[in-house]
């Protein structure tokens, strides 16, 4: 009796302890660089759903762990993050890098290891390896879906002339060439285009030359720290009268820092964004009550608007699929995921075979108003006027461009 | 003949190793150090024989690198070809680089050698077939038997690479070719008055150094599955097979081996286990430490203890 | 390509070229004057900068704070160059490949010593002449570049003074010209030295205030500036001051030209091209000595 109770509690004690092994979930994530204003956001946001899912008693009854590394927005540090998170971590599930430029080198990684990957903002990433277990979170899908919203309009106020300036990285090069096809077919003239460096810090030279090219539209395809640049040289030297719409593609002008420090050089500029004050979808006002919270104590960007309802979207559907499959089985996961729709935050996500969102909706907003040195104003609405999709529109554009930002 | 042993022993202990169930990662890893080996090597042939500073590894790692993506994207042919190809590409640039600079003496061709790391950067930003500045995702041809993953196929080839480039450094050095480099190191002026065609010499070193080191770069974008030119040609390379040399020793072909893995393994271990950085901080102060304090390096400490120890019985 | 643009991108250069020059300076005295091979200097310029940020935050004009860290940078000058001169000068000839390992060495230290202090993010200042233009008809020109020509103006004029008029100047002069002679006189070359290295580094934290006026800084900034700083000191030609301007102007106009005609993605190699030509063609540079 005394031996069955020993091998009974052996047992026990093995199960007890395989059972409190954690769920590990691995990400690397931009905390700095160009990236790290909205990488700081959004790991906040998922450790807040790691959280919430652990105090619901976590995934298949486990513990839930996130492990997460700096990439540093630099594209040559994910393979080897990634593969230590696998060989070395030995992670149970993967959530991309946010951003397309540090997503691309790890998806020929996934896809040749046979591995579930869960999207993170990345455009267009996926479209050369074609891998069938990959899932954006992104409100977007092709080039269409983000920039027939700024060309429509353009066009709707007359525009007939546009140039195109992309940084020379994944991100804007998948967005330039897809809004160049559009255009084309839409029957406007290219005036001027150039690919930069992703380096480049002075863009004086290109807002010269755009101005003597004299556009109607500039669409612009950058990543924060440019963005920030072009912001600041377009206020410095003035991109000339003719300009109606100026913006489009710009990363990071989402990012509350760079919002704040930006201010009033952001008026006029119509860029597109995920989620801004007035669209509604349910639970996020509280998620945003409680980010705002958390955000404040770990001094992160308090308003969240851009990155955090998505990845907290993520977790959700993690949640959702692992609850229904009952396991942490790559395959069958992604073959849940491609078959379901998942209520989230943001409201319902699904997707198309490429991965990528099946019913995109790409909000195109317009600075106005906005002062110098105020983080707060941005909550207001009015800030912020959506332009498109019709089902959000809160307003019609200011153009000219140089008069809606009030410049010389 | 102890070296040939030598020599087969490492190879049969690198394929046996990833022919076991040693865990994914050492390989990973593991390629980095066999690679810095390889660099270390190919740079001290030029750096420490013949005392030609080369700040300019990282244009032909780079170059080997491309020209193995570009054999690779346009034929899909087999790595010992691009391995092949990439040797041959970038030892050309390094007899095209001699010709331009090895007349130039101490800083002048060191900056000339940086020099050649930036153009040769900006002309692949440039070049949009493999990728510009964007840079490439390259998928991996299916591992071929016996080996269980592409990795650690990678790691038994840099380890025949290492093997290679240590072979062709040891016969340089025992040979006339090796005395030739000595005496330009020592005194440049004397030795031409002597009759050593040092121009030659020089170029013959500065082709075989760039050639290894684009065989070394050739294997990079497999191992990565991408490729982009600011990591490829990143200076850390240059730093990198720079200070190995000076660590361990120029004057011998062992110095290279042991500071390349003595700092390689440093290094791996540290980004595994505190970040990136610390790891390019190591390499610059310890080369500054050992530049300062131990000019011959580890081999030129160990022979003054062993003659300390002598001298004291 | 307009005549406009043109003429515009010649204006840019030339302000342009004037920074490049005062940033090159401190090379100029280092490398030109004393033959130290000095490639840590473009990453004691963004340490620099880095500096003027921090006085940034609390409130400091960069121009200002450039001024006030001179004297900073003079003691950081001595204090290496006295290192050096320990470590490799008084040691005879096989120092000069271990003291430019040395400086690649320091450089690095310096630039991770910066990512880890401050992370890879950029760092830019404020100023009310930075982020508005003067406007001269059609034209546009940044106000922020306008200042950095005038202090650069001003730094290479007041150091060609300095080293032609005063007794020190000269005697820095001198030895670089004939370094036994002067100690022959009785002046002690290794303190002249010293402190010509300290001026070129004290001059240098001023090149670096004007950097970051000039746009954002970032850790890695110093490679590219090697190519910028050893091109216009090879191209002047070593220890001639005028020169440095005269090569900073060229190296800027070129620039822009091609940045210009050409886009971004080639202005790099600019100066790199410009040192490997002037390495080839006429190594004494143009005003040689």
């Amino acid at each position: 009796m005394r031996f069955v109770s020993f091998i009974l509690g052996l047992a026990f004690s093995a199960v007890a302890l395989a059972q409190s092994a954690p769920v590990k979930i691995g990400i690397g994530i931009a905390q700095t660089g160009t990236l790290g204003g909205g990488g700081k956001a959004a790991l906040l946001a998922l450790q807040m759903w790691v959280e919430d899912v652990n105090a619901k008693g976590g995934l298949l009854g486990r513990k839930v762990e996130l492990l997460a590394y700096d990439d540093q927005s630099n594209p040559a540090t994910t393979p080897g993050i990634y593969t230590k998170l696998l060989d070395v971590d030995k992670v149970d599930l993967l959530i991309a890098p946010y951003g397309t430029v540090p997503t691309a080198p790890i998806m020929p990684l996934v896809k040749q290891r046979g591995l579930l990957l869960m999207g993170n903002f990345s455009f267009q990433v996926n479209h050369t390896v074609k891998h069938d277990m990959w899932f954006n979170n992104a409100p977007w899908g092709d080039a269409t879906s983000w920039t027939e919203g700024f060309l429509r309009i353009g066009q709707n106020i007359g525009a007939q002339t546009i140039a195109f300036i992309a940084a020379d990285q994944e991100f804007a090069q998948n967005l330039a060439n897809g809004a160049k096809e559009i255009a084309k077919k839409s029957g406007l003239k290219t005036v001027y285009e150039q690919n930069y460096p992703p380096a480049t810090v002075d863009f004086s030279a290109m807002i010269r030359a755009i101005r003597a090219a004299k556009p109607d539209m500039v669409f612009v395809c950058s990543y924060p720290n440019d963005s920030v640049a072009i912001v600041r040289a377009v206020n410095e030297i003035g991109v000339g009268p003719t300009v109606k719409l100026f913006g489009g593609g710009m990363v990071g002008l989402q990012f509350t820092p760079v919002m704040e420090s930006l201010g009033s050089s952001l008026n006029g500029i119509v860029n597109y964004h995920s989620y801004v004050p007035g669209m509604k979808y349910p639970g996020i006002e509280d998620f945003l009550q409680r980010y705002a919270k958390k955000a404040a104590e770990a001094k992160v960007d308090p308003l969240g608007f851009y990155l955090p309802p998505f990845n907290y979207a993520i977790g959700q559907i993690l949640e959702q699929a692992v609850a229904a499959t009952k396991s942490l089985d790559q395959k069958l996961l992604a073959r849940h995921l491609h078959s379901h729709e998942f209520n989230t935050i943001v409201g319902p996500i699904s997707w198309g075979p490429d991965g990528e969102r099946a019913r995109p909706a790409v909000p195109m907003i317009q600075f106005r108003n906005v002062a110098d040195k105020n983080v707060e104003q941005f909550r207001q609405i009015g800030k912020q006027v959506i332009l498109h999709p019709p089902q959000f529109k809160s307003g019609d554009p200011v153009v000219p461009y140089e008069k809606a930002r009030g410049g010389n | 003949m102890k070296f040939w042993i030598g020599m087969a022993v490492t190879v049969a202990l690198a394929a046996g190793l990833a022919l076991s169930r040693t865990n994914e990662y050492f390989f990973y890893a593991g390629f980095v150090v066999l690679q810095f080996v390889v660099l270390a090597t190919a740079w001290n042939i030029l750096g420490g024989y013949a005392g030609y500073v080369n700040f300019g590894t990282a244009a032909f790692f780079g170059i080997g690198a491309y020209t193995a993506v570009v054999l690779f994207k346009a034929a899909g042919a087999p790595l010992a070809l691009q391995i092949l190809a990439a040797a041959v590409i970038s030892g050309l640039l390094g007899f095209g680089t001699g010709l331009l600079t090895l007349r130039l003496r101490g800083i002048f061709f060191s900056i000339a050698t940086v020099a050649v790391i930036f153009i040769m950067e900006t002309a692949m930003v440039n070049w949009r077939y493999v990728g510009g500045a964007t840079g490439m995702q390259l998928l991996r041809p299916p591992v071929m038997e016996p080996f269980e993953s592409y990795t650690r196929m990678l790691f038994v080839t840099m380890a025949i690479l290492a093997v290679i480039a240590v072979s062709i450094a040891r016969y340089i050095e025992v040979s006339w070719i090796g005395r030739g480099l000595r005496a330009i190191r020592d005194s440049e002026e004397a030795a031409e008055c002597f009759g050593v065609p040092t121009l030659q010499l020089k170029l013959f070193a500065c082709t075989v150094s760039g050639a290894l080191m684009g065989a070394a770069g050739a294997a990079m974008p497999m191992y990565m599955s991408f490729i982009e030119p600011p990591s490829s040609f990143s200076l850390t390379y240059s730093v990198s097979a720079l200070a190995m040399p000076m660590i361990g020793g120029t004057s011998h072909w062992l110095g290279p081996v042991i500071g390349a893995i003595l700092l390689g393994s440093v290094q791996q271990i540290v980004t595994v286990t505190i970040s990136n950085e610390i790891n390019v901080l190591v390499v610059g102060v310890l080369l500054v430490v050992f530049v300062v304090a131990a000019p011959d390096g580890v081999l030129g400490l160990l022979k003054k203890l062993r003659w300390w120890l002598r001298s004291s019985r | 390509m307009s005549f406009e643009l043109l003429l515009e991108a010649i204006v840019f250069g030339v302000l342009l070229g004037c920074f490049y020059a005062a940033v090159s300076i401190g090379l100029s005295v280092a490398f030109g004057l004393l033959d130290v091979p000095h490639v840590a200097h473009p990453a004691i310029m963004v340490l620099g900068s880095y500096c003027t940020y921090v006085l940034g935050r609390y409130g400091w004009d960069p121009i200002v704070a450039g001024i006030a860290l001179m004297p900073l940078f003079f003691l950081l000058g001595v204090a290496i160059y006295r290192f050096y001169y320990e470590s490799f000068e008084k040691r005879g000839s096989d120092a000069g490949v271990r003291g430019l390992a040395f400086f690649f060495g320091l450089a690095f230290i310096i630039e991770v010593g910066l990512i880890l202090v401050f992370g890879v993010d950029q760092r830019m200042v404020e100023a009310a002449y930075i982020g508005r233009s003067l406007a001269l008809g059609e034209f546009r020109i940044p106000w922020r570049m306008v200042v950095a020509f005038g202090v650069a103006l001003a730094l290479t004029a007041g150091l060609t003074i300095y080293l032609s008029r005063t007794f020190t100047g000269r005697a820095i002069k001198a030895v670089a010209q004939d370094e036994p002679a002067l100690r022959l006189m009785g002046a002690n070359p290794v303190r002249i030295k010293q402190w010509a290295f300290g001026i070129a580094t004290g001059v240098t934290a001023l090149a670096g205030a004007m950097l970051i006026v000039v746009g954002p800084v970032e850790p890695s900034l110093d490679r590219v500036y090697i190519g910028r700083t050893f091109a216009v000191v090879v191209l002047a030609g070593l220890g001639s001051m005028t020169g440095t301007l005269a090569a900073g102007l060229i190296l800027g106009i070129s620039e822009s030209i091609v940045l210009m005609q050409f886009g971004a993605s080639w202005a790099p190699a600019v100066a790199f091209g410009l040192l490997l030509v002037a390495l080839g063609i006429r190594p004494q540079g143009l005003f040689g000595r």
